[in-house]
C-alpha cells in the first residue's frame, strides 16, 4: 500500500513515467513537453530523466506529431502523442483518421500502431477560442481507434498506463478543468490491470440512471447528491470508454431504473448521448419509463469564455434533465 | 541627443543571434542611421513630423501591451499575448500598408491593428472572453485574430489570389494595385498550412507579402527545434525571394516592407520576410519562461529596445526633445486610462445571444434552442 493525494494532472505524470520505465519503447512527443514540461505540466521533468530522445519537443506541426509516431509505431516504438488543446488536434485529423486508424486493417493485421494520442479537453477554464473543445465524438465515429476519457485521479494513473500498453491506438481524452483535483489512493495498486474499456458505476439508485465521461463526472455525482437531498436516487455511470462503448453497464442499470440521462460539454448533436440513447433505446424499449433525455452543449461554436457558463451543463441542467426524465 | 538618452544607449551591443550579415538594419540598436542601398530610397522622404509618429506609434502599443497585461493580472482579461520587443516589426510593417491593403494578423499584432486604425478595445475582447473575433474585418482591412497556428496564411493566399483574379495587380495604378500582408511567427513556419500557402501562393503568384516575426521562441522552444536554415532563406526553396530584415529597427521594417508590397502589387509576388525580433515578455500571461530560457538572453535584447532605438535616433537628429518625448508619455498615459476604463465596462453578451450569427440562413435548431433556454432561464424566474 502506498496512500497517496495526487492530482488527476499528477497522476497522468506518474503513470506516464511507471510506463516508461517499463517500455524502453515509449516515447512521448509533443509541442512544449521538453523543458516546459508541456503547457499543463503533465510531462514535468521526463525529459530530464529519460532524456531528449524519449521526451520529444516536435516542431510546431500537429500533423507531424502524429504522422511521424505512425513511423515511429511501425518501427516498434509506442509513441504517446502530446496534443496542446483540444482544438488543435484538426491539423493531424487526416493522419489519425485515415492512418492511424487504418493501418492495422490495410496490412490484414500484420501492422499494429500501438499509439496514444493524449488530448486535454472540455471548457471551463476561461479560455479563447480552441481551447475549450470536446471533439471526442469525431474519433468514436472512427472505426480503427479506441477512445477514453479519465475523470478521476486514480482512474487517470491506471487508464494512462492501460492506453500505453493496448496494441490498438486509444485516443485518452483528459479532462483538462479537473487536472487540479486532488484525490488520495493506493498509487502502488494503481498499476494493477483492470478493465480500460469498461464503465464503472460510481453511486448505485433506482429512480434515474446519470451516464457521462470526463469533466463533467465530478458534476454528475454532486448532482446526485443534490436529487439525493429531495429524495431521488440516482446511479451514476462515468463512461470511461467512449469506443467501444461499454453499453451493458448502462443497460443493466437502464433496466433497474427504467430512465437514462446523458451528459457531456459536447454539442449534444450527434454527440455519444445520441449514439447511447439509440443503443438503449434498441435494447431497453420496454423498460423504458421515458425518452433518453441528452444534457450537452449547445449546438453553437464554443461561446466567448464569459458565456461558457451558460453553455456547459451544470449541476442545474443536469438536475433539469432528471426532472424530465421524471416528468414522464 | 540629450545625456538620459545616451546613458541608456552605452551599453555595447551583445554578439550572439544579431541576425547575420543578411539582416537588413537601416538603423544601428544604439540609434545611428547607416545606409543601404536598395532601401535608403524607402525612407528618404520621411517628414520628422512622420518620424516623431512612428515613435508615437510604438510607445502607444507598448502602453496598449502594458495595459493588457495589468488587465490580466486584475482579472480583466482571460489571457493577454504579449507584443513586447515587437513593436518595430509590428508599427513599421503596418505603416508600409496602404489602406486598401489586406491584412491576415496572428493573435499577437495588435500593434498592426492600432496604427491600421482598429479601436484599441478591439484586440482585448478576444481575451476578456466577450466575443471570438469581434470586429467587421472589411472596416480597416485587418482580419480577425487567427489562433490555430498558421491557418491565416492559407486564407492570406486564397485572399491575394482573388485580388488577382479581380484584376488589381500589375496595373501600375497605385490605387487600384493591392497586396495582402499575412503574419505569423517563427514556430508557425512548421505547419503544413504555412508551406502550403507557400505553394500556392507561388503557384499562383499571388500578391502577398508573409511576414515572419521571428521572435526566437515557439512557447518555450528555440527556433532551432523549427529550422535548420534562416527562415528567409526558405522561400527560396518554395520560388520566391525572402529577406531578412531587423525587426527592431522601425525605419528598416518599413522600407524592407514597403518594397515587398510594391513588388506585390506589382504582380512579383509572393515574398517572405523575417523580422528578426525577440519575444521580450512570457508567451502568454499563461507562460512562464524562466522555465525554459536564461535571463541573460532577454537581457542582451533589451539593449537592442526598438523605442530606444527611434528614440536616440530623433535625438540625435534633432527631429525631437524631451518635451516632445514627454508629451507622448503623458498622451499614454490618457490613453491607458481610456483603455482600461472601456474594457471593463465592456459588456458580456446575455446568453441567449450564444445563437445570433452562426449561420447566414435561418436554421431551425438555433430557433428552438434559444427559445429552451429562455424558457428555461425563465423557469428560475417564476421559481423565485
Ligand atoms: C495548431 C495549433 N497548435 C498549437 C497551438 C498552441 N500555440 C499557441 S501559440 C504557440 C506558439 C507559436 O509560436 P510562433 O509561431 O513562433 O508565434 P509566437 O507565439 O512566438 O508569436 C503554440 C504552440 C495553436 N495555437 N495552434
Ligand atoms: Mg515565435
Amino acid at each position: 500500500m502506498a496512500l497517496e493525494k495526487v492530482t488527476l494532472g499528477k497522476s497522468i505524470t506518474n503513470g506516464l513515467r511507471k510506463a516508461m520505465e517499463a517500455d524502453p519503447k515509449v516515447v512521448l512527443i509533443g509541442e512544449d513537453i521538453g523543458k516546459l514540461g508541456g503547457v499543463f505540466r503533465i510531462t514535468e521533468g521526463l525529459q530530464k530523466d529519460f532524456g531528449e530522445e524519449r521526451v520529444i519537443d516536435s516542431p510546431l506541426a500537429e500533423s507531424g506529431i502524429v504522422g511521424t509516431a505512425v513511423g515511429m509505431a511501425l518501427r516498434g516504438y509506442r509513441p504517446v502523442c502530446e496534443i496542446q488543446f483540444d482544438g488543435f488536434v484538426y491539423p493531424a485529423f487526416d493522419q489519425i483518421v485515415s492512418q492511424v486508424a487504418k493501418m492495422r486493417a490495410r496490412s490484414l493485421g500484420a501492422l499494429k500502431i500501438p499509439m496514444v494520442i493524449r488530448i486535454p479537453f472540455g471548457g471551463g477554464i476561461g479560455s479563447p477560442e480552441h481551447h475549450s473543445e470536446s471533439p471526442e465524438a469525431y474519433f468514436a465515429h472512427t472505426a480503427g481507434l479506441r477512445v477514453v476519457a479519465c475523470s478521476n485521479p486514480e482512474d487517470a494513473h491506471w487508464m494512462i498506463r492501460q492506453a500505453v500498453a493496448c496494441d490498438d491506438p486509444v485516443i485518452f481524452f483528459e479532462p483538462k478543468r479537473r487536472y487540479h483535483d486532488r484525490a488520495e489512493y493506493d498509487t502502488a495498486a494503481a498499476s494493477a490491470p483492470r478493465g480500460l474499456f469498461e464503465a464503472n458505476v460510481i453511486r448505485q439508485g433506482t429512480d434515474v440512471t446519470l451516464v457521462g465521461y470526463g469533466p463533467v463526472v465530478k458534476t454528475m455525482i454532486e448532482s446526485a447528491a443534490a436529487a439525493e437531498a429531495e429524495g431521488t436516487s440516482i446511479e451514476v455511470i462515468d463512461l470511461r470508454s467512449l469506443s467501444p462503448l461499454p453499453i451493458d453497464t448502462i443497460v443493466s442499470s437502464v433496466r433497474k431504473t427504467g430512465r437514462l440521462v446523458v451528459v457531456h460539454e459536447a454539442s449534444s448533436f450527434l454527440g455519444m448521448a445520441s449514439e447511447i440513447s439509440a443503443q438503449v433505446t434498441e435494447q431497453c424499449f420496454y423498460e423504458l419509463e421515458a425518452p433518453v433525455i441528452r444534457v450537452g452543449g449547445a449546438n453553437i461554436p464554443y461561446p466567448p469564455s464569459r458565456m461558457e457558463e451558460e453553455f456547459l451543463p451544470d449541476l442545474d441542467r443536469i438536475l433539469d434533465g432528471v426532472d424530465r426524465a421524471l416528468a414522464y | 541627443m540629450s545625456d538620459k538618452v545616451v546613458a541608456e544607449l552605452h551599453e555595447p551591443t551583445p554578439s550572439v543571434g544579431d541576425g547575420g550579415p543578411d539582416m537588413i538594419q537601416l538603423l544601428t540598436p544604439e540609434g545611428q542611421r547607416v545606409s543601404h542601398p536598395d532601401y535608403d530610397k524607402y525612407v528618404a522622404d520621411l517628414t520628422a513630423d512622420e518620424l516623431r509618429s512612428f515613435y508615437r506609434d510604438l510607445v502607444l502599443i507598448r502602453r496598449l501591451d502594458a495595459e493588457g497585461y495589468a488587465l490580466q493580472r486584475q482579472g480583466e482579461l482571460g489571457l493577454w499575448p504579449s507584443l513586447l520587443g515587437q513593436e518595430a516589426a509590428q508599427v513599421g510593417s503596418g505603416r508600409a500598408l496602404k489602406p486598401h491593403d489586406f491584412v491576415f494578423p496572428t493573435y499577437r499584432e495588435h500593434g498592426v491593428g492600432f496604427v491600421r486604425g482598429m479601436d484599441p478595445q478591439s484586440s482585448l475582447q478576444l481575451f476578456r472572453g466577450v466575443s471570438q473575433g469581434g470586429w467587421d474585418p472589411a472596416e480597416h482591412n485587418f482580419h480577425l485574430y487567427t489562433i490555430v497556428i498558421g491557418a491565416q496564411a492559407l486564407h492570406a493566399t486564397g485572399y491575394a489570389m482573388g485580388m488577382r483574379m479581380d484584376g488589381n495587380v500589375g496595373t501600375g495604378d497605385p490605387d487600384r494595385d493591392t497586396a495582402v500582408i499575412c503574419y505569423f511567427g517563427d514556430g508557425a513556419s512548421s505547419q503544413g498550412d504555412v508551406n502550403e500557402a507557400f505553394v500556392y501562393a507561388a503557384s499562383f503568384d499571388a500578391p502577398v507579402v508573409f511576414f515572419c516575426q521571428n521572435n526566437q521562441w515557439a512557447i518555450s522552444e528555440p527556433v532551432e527545434k523549427q529550422t535548420r536554415i534562416p527562415l528567409f532563406q526558405r522561400a527560396r526553396g518554395f520560388g520566391f525571394p525572402g529577406v531578412r530584415v531587423d525587426g527592431n529597427d522601425i525605419l528598416a521594417t518599413y522600407a524592407v516592407t514597403q518594397h515587398c508590397l510594391d513588388e506585390a502589387r506589382n504582380g512579383n509576388g509572393p515574398l517572405l520576410i523575417e523580422a528578426y525580433t525577440y519575444r521580450m515578455g512570457a508567451h502568454t500571461t499563461a507562460d512562464d519562461p524562466t522555465k525554459y530560457r536564461v535571463s541573460a538572453e532577454v537581457e542582451e535584447w533589451k539593449f537592442r529596445d526598438p523605442i530606444l532605438r527611434l528614440k536616440s535616433y530623433l535625438a540625435h537628429e534633432g527631429m525631437a526633445d524631451e518635451a516632445y518625448f514627454t508629451s507622448v508619455d503623458e498622451e499614454a498615459d490618457r490613453f491607458a486610462a481610456e483603455l482600461r476604463e472601456g474594457c471593463v465596462t465592456m459588456k458580456t453578451m446575455p446568453g441567449e445571444t450564444m445563437w445570433d450569427h452562426i449561420y447566414a440562413e435561418e436554421h431551425p435548431v438555433m430557433e428552438a434552442e434559444r427559445s429552451a433556454y429562455l424558457a428555461y432561464k425563465a423557469s428560475f424566474e417564476e421559481a423565485n
